[in-house]
């Protein structure tokens, strides 16, 4: 059904990734008219290939191509070849996520503007704000189907919501809910209802949960207009001697290179793939790499300030049955400096299954310490916390020419290290979430490290001014007219919310500049 | 239960074959068995005594009293490959040189479990350590057989999922 376009065609527009942001893009141009070829580096998995399983879906879909790690956060010490968790497959990181869709408060797009100076952070403002993105907000809440929005349900609390909101009650807290999720509380978009199965990280078999993979990439294939190329892992992006992209060079799953022509190019293939990408494209014409004049790109790297918070209690939770984020405390989400820090930050139902709570609770930890923990799985309630972390610019994505992957190309370094406002805020939150399990009887807390990054966000940042990042408000590079960059890399800050319906809304809004920007004869 | 680890061996064919190796191990020529006879793992590249020394110390590292020494048996009878076994060996040497440097015979015959720790405390940054306490992360946690042990139920779609399975039934709040 997908129209097959020839690499000579140079009337398509290439878009490099599938996941929340090229997946979207993707189909909404495809809808548009637009002719697109979509290249992904991952093959192709639907709910029933899917597994319930941690270690086996892990090996199935996660990003495992090798990445190196610097800086002074644990995960480089721990997991130091994981910087992130993320997914390589058609639909990419769509199928990981865990659906938890909230849009960015109206002070976050304007972090500099409502925080002031933070001294060691490069904290900008958004060149665009709540109110021009609301009405792309609400076309991705009616894409996902997301609960709570639009007149749909949410979803029923599981035992490890019931925890989480008891405690809250408890403490007063008072917007507390099974939160506003890309699953779906009944049938919906011809998707079924939540069966309450768990393993929302391994993908859903129901596909009860929204993702690229079985909504927009089928759906913009049918149109005849998008051609995806599953194992189409993009080396380079190419230009001519007017500066302007001309295509993509690929290998394809037998190795093989193939140039895809391309009128225009979009970038998707998460904050470290799409940095990593533009600075591996260096030319005589652009020796720090593509779209780099400002130096920008591979900066100001952003991951949430995360953690989570367990608890032990002395009866049976198994907090691993059901839906794994439908659960949230926003009370913490304000910007309020009293608290020792700006932002704020969101505190969301989280489960692991046995394994993975072995890797994760506290890795390199062994001993009856962390064994008795274990002991006590059973009667274990989970929570994660995500808040806004500050942009530093020395928080980057760069090239490591020491290590090679297996098509040759240098490697992307992930340095991170938290900045002080991180600390105070995480501090913050473990003291609350643990406050929020002693007051419905929790025998034991564990204040449990940051995992390897789902969030992954800045390094291609939106700026109004061409100096200080490096793409504009739509997406389009500063430098370069016809490449822009549609994942969540674009972050100019990083907000307290989970990015997906932020990244969705964007992508949304970039097809919609590009159609028409090609009908005007701009592009 | 892994192939590797045989069961029904008789108490009595076993103690005529082995000698004891620690509180709940016997080693004999070419295996290591439960001093009870529940299971035996044979061995081939390994000396029985290094793999019965290599099964106390998984348990020491991650001690779960109701976890039968058969499954940290199956976590590591991975090592007792031609390729491994070297490192092994001089690894559980050095854990066994530890022990002595303390007056026991060898890690094995060390009585208290805090007493084996301040050993392996000590060599806990070695990449032998690590190795071991790495692999066993998923050696001993993701063996299906040892999640019941946790309460943990494992795959659940196959089942519809909890939705009629008690996904809501917590009752003490």
């Amino acid at each position: 059904m997908a129209a097959p376009f020839d690499l000579k065609d140079d009337s398509v527009i290439v878009v490099i990734g599938t996941g929340a942001g090229g997946g979207v893009l993707s189909n909404e141009l495809a809808q548009r008219g637009v002719s697109v070829v979509a290249l992904e580096a991952g093959g192709r998995y639907l709910p029933e290939d899917y597994v319930n399983d941690e270690w086996e879906s892990f090996g199935q879909l996660a990003w495992l191509d090798p990445r190196t790690t610097s800086g002074d956060w644990r995960v480089a010490k721990d997991f130091s070849g994981l910087p992130a968790w993320i997914v390589k497959a058609v639909g990419g990181t769509t199928t990981h996520w865990a659906g938890a869709s909230l849009r960015i408060q109206e002070h976050e797009w304007k972090a500099k503007t409502n925080y002031g100076e933070v001294q060691g952070a490069s904290l900008l403002d958004w060149p665009i704000d709540r109110a021009e993105m609301d009405p792309w907000y609400e076309l991705a809440e009616t894409k996902l189907g997301v609960t709570r929005t639009g007149g749909r349900e949410g979803l029923p609390g599981n035992n490890n919501y019931k925890v989480l909101e008891a405690g809250a009650k408890k403490l007063g807290y008072e917007e507390v809910h099974t939160g506003r999720m890309a699953i779906n509380s009944a049938d919906y978009d011809d998707r079924m209802a939540c069966q309450q199965t768990g393993f929302c990280f391994q993908g859903c078999k129901w596909g009860a949960k929204w993702s690229a993979a079985y909504t927009d990439i089928p759906r913009g294939e049918a149109t005849g207009n998008l051609e995806v190329r599953e194992k189409a892992h993009v080396l380079r992006i190419e230009h001519g001697e007017d500066g302007k992209v001309n295509g993509v060079v690929y290998a394809d799953a037998d190795g093989n290179e193939h140039k895809q022509m391309a009128r225009a190019v979009c970038v998707a293939g998460n904050s470290f793939e799409s940095p990593r990408l533009l600075l591996n494209s260096a030319t005589s014409m652009y020796p720090d790499g593509l779209a780099n004049s400002s130096g920008q790109v591979g900066r100001n790297y952003m991951r949430h300030m995360t953690g989570s918070v367990y608890g032990v209690f002395d009866k049976p939770v198994r907090m691993w049955r059901g839906t794994t984020m439908a659960g949230i405390i926003q009370d913490e989400a304000r910007h309020d400096p009293s608290r020792g820090f700006v932002g704020g930050y969101e505190l969301e139902t989280l489960s692991l299954g046995l394994p993975f709570m072995a890797a994760f609770l506290d890795p390199g930890g062994w001993g009856r310490e962390f064994t008795t923990a274990l002991d006590a799985y059973e009667n274990m309630a989970g929570m994660w916390i995500v808040g806004e972390d500050m942009p530093q610019e020395t928080n980057r994505v760069t090239l490591n020419h020491d290590v090679k992957d297996q098509f040759g190309m240098p490697v992307a370094n992930v340095h991170f290290s938290d900045h002080p406002n991180d600390i105070a805020m995480r501090n913050h939150a473990y003291t609350q979430g643990a406050a929020i399990y002693d007051a419905v009887g929790a025998t034991r807390t564990f204040p449990t490290p940051p995992y390897p990054s789902t969030h992954n966000l800045g390094t291609n940042r939106m700026s109004e001014n061409p100096r200080d990042g490096v793409v504009n408000r739509n997406g389009r590079t500063h430098d370069i007219e016809n490449l822009f960059v549609s994942d969540g890399s674009q972050f100019t800050t990083g907000a307290a919310e989970n990015p997906t319906l932020t990244i969705v809304a964007l992508a949304i809004r970039q097809a919609d500049h590009i159609a028409a920007e090609m009908s005007r004869g701009n592009l | 239960m892994d192939d590797a680890l045989q069961k029904g061996l008789t108490r009595r064919e076993l103690l005529s074959r082995s000698m004891a190796a620690g509180a709940t191990l016997v080693v004999g020529a070419g295996f290591v068995a439960g001093a009870d006879a529940a299971w035996a793992l044979e061995t081939t590249a390994l000396k029985p005594e290094t793999m019965a020394t290599l099964i106390q110390m998984a348990r020491d590292i991650y001690p779960h009293d109701h976890v039968a020494d058969e499954f940290y048996a199956v976590a590591v009878k991975g090592y007792d490959t031609p390729e491994a076994a070297p490192g092994i060996e001089t690894g559980i040497a050095g854990l066994n040189a530890a022990a002595q440097g303390k007056g026991y015979a060898d890690y094995l015959s060390i009585g208290w479990e805090r007493d084996r720790v301040d050993i392996l405390r000590a060599l806990e940054d070695s990449p032998f350590f690590q190795q071991i306490r790495g692999g066993l992360v998923t050696g001993l946690y993701n063996q299906k057989a040892v999640w019941p042990l946790f309460g943990y139920e494992g795959e659940s779609y196959s089942q519809g999922g909890y939705i009629d399975r008690g996904f809501n039934d917590i009752n003490w709040l």
